[in-house]
């Protein structure tokens, strides 16, 4: 069965996947009061737009003043939310996802179970920004100036300062939380289009102020903290209203879209002229396409669209020494190393991107989800291994251990019908008692196929043979949309962890294939000693997914989270933790960062990770590009 | 569980916590054999453990992508063909692998207990440490590390895991015993498992034993179990550690296969060793008396003797994570597939090298001591002072108690009953050891050899220097027991005795001349010198003996009685490598092969003996024979010819020899030596 879409809408949109549905079909407000404060519009450069979304701000989620719309101290959304409610049941609140306004009948007994948290022992979050804390701007008067002669937006108010110091570390969530505010940026300017950012950075070098881009502030990786050293004033480049798509090009099937464009507004743009870039990446909500080139980013459905620097052709870049382009958008070329790999997970250290050209495919005829429910972790490895060898992997396969299969079991929202709920027990009992599988061991993956029906139907049944031979027993499309649902809700549940004493986050890798099991053993058994070691009360949530699959090897994501009670500096704790996790990851063959960047966070582990000459031949591109280092914010070296 | 500490790190030796001891046999004397044989036996096993049957493990060592890799390097190196080289690895792998079954091992449980309390009084374990490893079995693999001073040691372990419902052992053996028909296919089936005792550049067998272990070690299939030191120790001092089993052990941690493995010392002390004798004669090289009469006559007459008791001690598991924390970079194995067999890097090597020495030393420290120890220790020096007449049992037992008070004040693990008074305590290990010491007439003195009741007439002097030397290096594996409790403060102490100055740094010098010097001896773990220095300075200045301002170290009044028996102990030692040295640059010819070394040491230093040049008999054992060779060999004083027809030819460099020994004679300072040897 295709994912269900309501049948009043084109036989286009029938098709149209549901997910997308979830994510951008309740985004009804209109934002449009933004465009009427711009000041001055900027004209398209070169081609006329042949889409009928160049008009700013029509149907784009992220307006200036994100405060309208989004928490300040907290994932996504104001009105999306978990909660405990009178009843002592875990709630979503809002109405913009699938799960919103459900009850969650399993959370509260889980986190009860699993964290030893307690509904009495709550923490509350500073509920509003108290900006007398913001520390004033340091401003440098001439560039204000000039800058205001150019008729770019700017702002300079605590609000819109603090919103853009941060990306959603831990520990930046948590300061915010607590009222705690850093260094911040000590301006912001939203320019229109690429000629006011080769503006903006032309002032910047004139008068000597520090640059810091952003994009969707998605970042977890601490690129976007202010480097605590610098004196300068700090102007933050807000890309956010550089949001349109520029042309789409039907022959060669590539787009031409400004940077600031976030992924929701993007896929929905192109799907409604009936295109898509399948670029999906968790964050794909907030994330934006500059920020995507970046940090070198990475879709879920990477095995047909692939990965951030596989769709790109052609990227426009604003560096203190002047744009930075290629002269064509030949396909493949042989001109020297390619300059775009100087500029893709850049991390902002060299300049702005501007303006991508990006590949997009005709939207998916047909989709359908998937799970395989497997005997234990090993058997699921194994299975993913041999989907890869054989190539046949599906646009998302995702196998999760059995931790966190029983934390997406306990996501399940409340069952409306009985026989809903008589099939699930059903179920439940096959695979637990007629299949043998012991229920603390099962793990289970997640599937996600695209393309045309019949392939579709064929694609799946190669994949479940295989799974078959691993142990694997096909578990509905149900678990696997769950699943990926999930993925979205996750960082929300993270907020209300936290006010129950919970901290945690997710870090991820990229390692060979036969170090896949040894490192989610390892990494997941130091996670738990090292918590013991720094006097964690209880025993923390430790627990991995593989989320992507390549010929040589997987993409590994852990979750840890822990209860913090009793503990003076948890933060610290928390970051000792993580410390010695990374370590463990460097030690067991997985690599710094699979997509999630270097930023701060992992500066320290570069040089062994890329070698001397590595580090120098990144410094040396730095020092010709940006001599002041006007792109300040320090990432990556 | 498992402590970073692997010996303890507390500087005051009195502060080492040590668990009691419980007596298993009280229980076999109470309740029925054949029934404690046939108990339930459900023992916890290891969280990650796959389950499998002897045959699973077999097929999955010769599956291995370690072995298949090995398996076409080997055929394309030799053009055989693959399935030839399966087989033959087939073959490897039948020969070595274990046969672990239960029958055997009540089998075992029943005649061990029976065996056990007749010859010993006790056999005493730790039970704490019993649960720490119970724990440490089920959290990560573990390899057991016993010390190895008798064949004893072999299933006797196996047995207290058996009694307090552990797992058992798989225990690396020698092939020796292969030799013996039945034997060898009991313990095969009670756990051992057998290697060859060299295979060189034997890629196969290498291949087929490590992936053996490595497969039982990561599945948690059973413990693994072997000996660091590789082989009895004959002389009761512990031996420098081997490397191989433990760089296969570590192997799976390194290179990310587990989590962790733990690595448990476990000291075996025996109040009397049943190859006493044995070992005394081996070192001698005197064939063993004629034993005309049946083997049975003779395992009949060990069974009619006590043996005291036994203590068992199961260490603090040690994790190889820490072991390995800030000392190896296990990112090393990222660039190759980890099945590749690689010679280890040299930090590995080191690591491991370190290791071991730190996990035998661990060994070394929760070994008990029993009064006899102390008793042997005196009583030699008594005799090299040329006392004939034996001394006073009075005297002895104040000079027990004095050395009692001084080895438990460095941290000695002595069993001194207190609640007896101190005479007692000395007549019964006295009586215990009658084989060794006689009393006449209140006086204690060595037996002058073993054929006492035909004494004299039939012996020429030679024959009778070795019946005595026997008896004297049976004492002296007593006596060694405790040397590493004073091996630093020694060192130490005859550097302290050797230099005229008073000054630290000059001290220093000589004491890691010294410790240079006796490193083949004692266990004294590589670049350590410094720590060790330090250790022996903060017992000495606790005890009183030395005072340390700054860079002066002072010889307090009181501390001389301990300086004068510190130096003695060692003065064997001492005097045993001069005279080697002596051999060497006086008798040694052109032509001297290693081989032929210890024969004529030992000519040289009996004719010595007669004479009376010498006055140590304990010098005649080849073990210090070839660990002052091996010292040499090491500081290039002398080099070993390889190849051609000098295979194995020792080329004396005289003139290093020479100043070594007079070195270690305190006749030239250490900066000389140090500067002769460049």
């Amino acid at each position: 069965m295709a994912s269900n879409s309501s049948g009043d809408e084109s036989s286009r949109h029938q098709t149209a996947r549901h997910r997308l549905s979830v994510i951008a079909g309740h985004l009804q407000r209109p934002t449009d009061r933004n465009a009427a404060l711009l000041a001055v519009d900027c004209k398209a450069q070169g081609s006329k737009p042949n889409v009928n979304t160049s008009d700013r701000g029509e149907g784009r989620t992220v307006p200036r003043r994100r405060q309208e719309i989004m928490k300040w101290n907290g994932w996504g959304y104001s009105d999306s939310r978990f909660l405990f409610n009178k009843k002592g049941q875990a709630e979503f609140t809002g109405n913009r996802y699938r799960l919103s306004g459900m009850i969650i009948p399993g959370l509260k007994d889980w986190m009860e179970g699993t964290f030893g948290a307690n509904l009495q022992h709550k923490t509350q979050a500073t509920p509003v920004l108290n900006t007398s804390a913001v520390q004033p701007p340091t401003l440098n008067e001439a560039f204000v100036e000039e800058l205001k002669s150019t008729g770019i937006p700017f702002s300079h108010e605590g609000e819109d300062r603090v919103f853009r110091a941060h990306g959603h570390c831990l520990h930046e969530i948590f300061a915010l939380r607590e009222g705690k505010i850093g260094r911040v940026p000590d301006m912001v300017v939203w320019p229109n289009c690429h000629n006011d950012v080769v503006k903006i950075v032309e002032l910047a070098c004139k008068h000597n102020v520090c640059l810091i881009p952003y994009g969707g502030g998605t970042s977890v990786s601490s690129a976007l903290e202010c480097p605590p050293e610098e004196t300068r004033s700090i102007v933050s480049l807000d890309t956010s209203q550089m949001n349109r798509i520029l042309w789409i090009d039907e022959k060669n099937l590539t787009a031409h879209v400004e940077s600031g464009i976030v992924g929701q507004d993007l896929e929905r743009l192109l799907n409604e002229s009936g295109y898509c870039t399948g670029h999906e990446p968790d964050s794909m909500e907030f994330s934006s396409l500059g920020g995507w080139v970046a940090t070198r980013a990475s879709g879920m459905k990477k095995n047909i669209y692939g990965n951030i620097e596989d769709l790109v052709v052609h990227i426009k870049m604003v560096t203190p020494r002047g744009v930075i382009e290629k002269s064509c958008q030949g396909p493949r070329m042989s001109t020297g190393p390619d300059i775009h790999h100087f500029i893709l997970g850049s991390e902002g250290t060299l300049g702005v991107v501007t303006e991508v050209t990006i590949k997009i495919r005709p939207m998916p005829e047909y989709q359908k989800y998937g799970s395989v429910v497997f005997p234990n972790f090993e058997q699921g490895v194994a299975c993913l291994r041999e989907v890869a060898r054989q190539r046949c992997a599906p646009a998302s396969i995702r196998l999760m251990d059995n931790e966190q299969f029983k934390f997406g079991h306990a996501l399940k929202p409340q069952v409306s019908s009985i026989f809903t709920s008589f099939l699930d027990g059903l179920k439940k009992f096959y695979i637990t008692k007629f299949k043998g599988f012991d229920p603390n061991r099962l793990c289970v993956a997640t599937l996600l196929f695209e393309g045309p029906r019949e392939k579709v139907l064929q694609h799946e049944k190669q994949v479940y043979d295989i799974a078959a031979k691993f142990g694997g027993l096909a578990a509905g499309e149900d678990n696997g949309q769950r699943g990926y649902m999930l993925t979205f809700v996750i960082a929300y549940l993270r907020d209300l962890g936290m006010d129950y004493y919970v901290i945690g986050e997710s870090f991820e890798t990229s390692v060979p294939w036969d170090r896949v099991l040894d490192i989610c053993r390892n990494v997941k058994a130091r996670i738990i000693r090292e918590c013991k070691d720094k006097g964690v009360q209880f025993p923390p949530l430790s627990t991995c997914r593989v989320t992507q699959t390549y010929d040589a090897g997987a993409c590994v994501y852990f979750y840890f989270a822990f209860n913090y009670r009793g503990l003076s500096d948890p933060v610290h704790v928390y970051e000792q933790v993580e410390h010695a996790a990374r370590e463990e990851i460097l030690a067991n063959g997985g690599s710094l960062s699979h997509h999630h960047g270097v930023g701060k966070l992992r500066k320290e582990w570069m040089r062994e990770t890329v070698s001397n000459v590595g580090v120098g031949m990144l410094k040396s591109v730095k020092d010709y590009v940006d001599p002041n280092n006007i792109f300040g914010n320090r990432n990556l070296l | 569980m498992a402590s970073k500490a692997v010996y303890s790190q507390h500087r005051d030796p009195l502060l080492k916590k040590r668990d009691d001891f419980e007596d298993i046999l009280e229980e076999r004397r109470k309740t029925s054999d054949l029934r404690y044989a046939l108990r339930c036996y459900t023992p916890a096993l290891y969280k990650g453990l796959t389950p499998c049957t002897i045959s699973d493990l077999k097929s999955m060592v010769l599956q291995s992508d370690q072995l298949l890799y090995v398996i076409n390097q080997v055929s394309k190196e030799t053009g055989t063909a693959t399935d030839e080289i399966q087989s033959e690895a087939e073959a490897i792998l039948e020969e070595m692998a274990h046969r672990l079954q239960l029958t055997t091992v009540r089998f075992f449980a029943f005649t061990l207990s029976k065996i056990f309390k007749t010859l010993f009084r006790s056999i005493c374990v730790n039970e704490e440490g019993i649960q720490r490893l119970q724990q440490a079995i089920q959290e990560h693999p573990v390899v057991l590390l016993p010390s190895h001073r008798s064949y004893m040691d072999f299933l006797l372990v196996s047995y207290i895991l058996y009694t307090y419902d552990l797992a058992l052992p798989v225990i690396a053996a020698g092939m020796d015993f292969m030799g013996m028909k039945i034997v060898g296919e009991m313990l095969r089936m009670s756990g051992a498992f057998f290697i060859r005792r060299s295979f060189g550049g034997d890629k196969l067998y290498w291949a087929v034993f490590s992936e053996y272990v490595k497969t039982m070690l990561k599945n948690g299939f059973a413990p693994v179990e072997f000996f660091l030191e590789g082989t009895r120790s004959r002389t009761a001092k512990s031996l420098t550690p081997k490397l191989g089993l433990l760089n296969i052990v570590m192997d799976p941690f390194l290179k990310g296969e587990v989590f962790d493995v733990s690595l448990v010392p476990v000291s075996i002390s025996y109040e009397r060793i049943l190859e006493e004798a044995l070992y005394a004669r081996e070192l001698l090289g005197v064939p063993k008396p004629k034993e005309s009469t049946s083997g049975l006559f003779k395992a009949r007459k060990i069974l009619s003797e006590n043996y005291g008791s036994i203590h068992v001690y199961f260490g603090q598991p040690v994790s190889a994570r820490s072991l390995a924390e800030g000392r190896v970079d296990r990112s090393q194995f990222n660039l190759t597939p980890r099945h590749i067999p690689r010679k280890p890097s040299e930090g590995i090597q080191d690591f491991v090298n370190d290791s071991a020495f730190r996990l035998v030393r661990s060994q070394e420290e929760n070994m008990v001591l029993k009064p006899w120890v102390l008793l042997a220790a005196l009583l030699l020096q008594n005799q090299a002072a040329g006392n004939k007449l034996g001394v006073l049992v009075e005297d002895l037992t104040e000079q027990a108690v004095w050395l009692r008070d001084l080895s438990r004040q460095f941290g000695a693990f002595l069993h001194w009953p207190d609640h007896v008074p101190p005479s007692r305590v000395v007549s019964s290990s006295l009586s215990l050891h009658r084989s060794l010491v006689r009393v006449s007439e209140g006086r204690v003195q060595l037996n002058s050899g073993s054929g006492s009741e035909f004494p004299l007439a039939a012996m020429t002097p030679e024959e009778e220097l070795l019946s005595k030397a026997v008896v004297v290096l049976s004492c002296a594996s007593y006596r060694n027991q405790v040397l590493h409790v004073f091996i630093r403060a020694a060192l130490l102490a005859c550097a302290v005795h050797s230099v005229t100055s008073s000054r630290k740094q000059e001290i220093f010098n000589t004491f890691s001349f010294l410790r240079n010097m006796f490193s083949n001896e004692f266990i004294l773990r590589p670049g350590a010198e410094v720590q060790d220095f330090e250790e022996a300075c903060y017992l000495l200045v606790k005890s009183a003996v030395l005072q340390i301002h700054q860079q002066e170290v002072l010889v307090t009044d009181s501390g001389h009685r301990t300086l004068a028996f510190l130096t003695s102990i060692l003065d064997p030692f001492v005097q045993g490598y001069q005279m080697v040295c002596r051999f060497l640059c006086e008798e040694a010819t052109e032509t001297l092969t290693e081989n032929q070394f210890v024969p004529a040491v030992r000519k040289f230093f009996i004719k010595h003996l007669l004479t009376g040049g010498l006055k140590y008999v304990e010098v005649l054992s080849s073990d210090l024979q070839k660990n002052a060779l091996a010292a040499l060999l090491r500081l290039g004083a002398v080099q070993k010819l390889r190849g051609g027809a000098d295979q194995g030819t020792l080329k004396v460099n005289t003139v290093m020899v020479n100043s070594l020994e007079d070195t270690l004679g305190g006749k030239l300072p250490t900066q000389k030596t140090l500067a002769a040897r460049l």
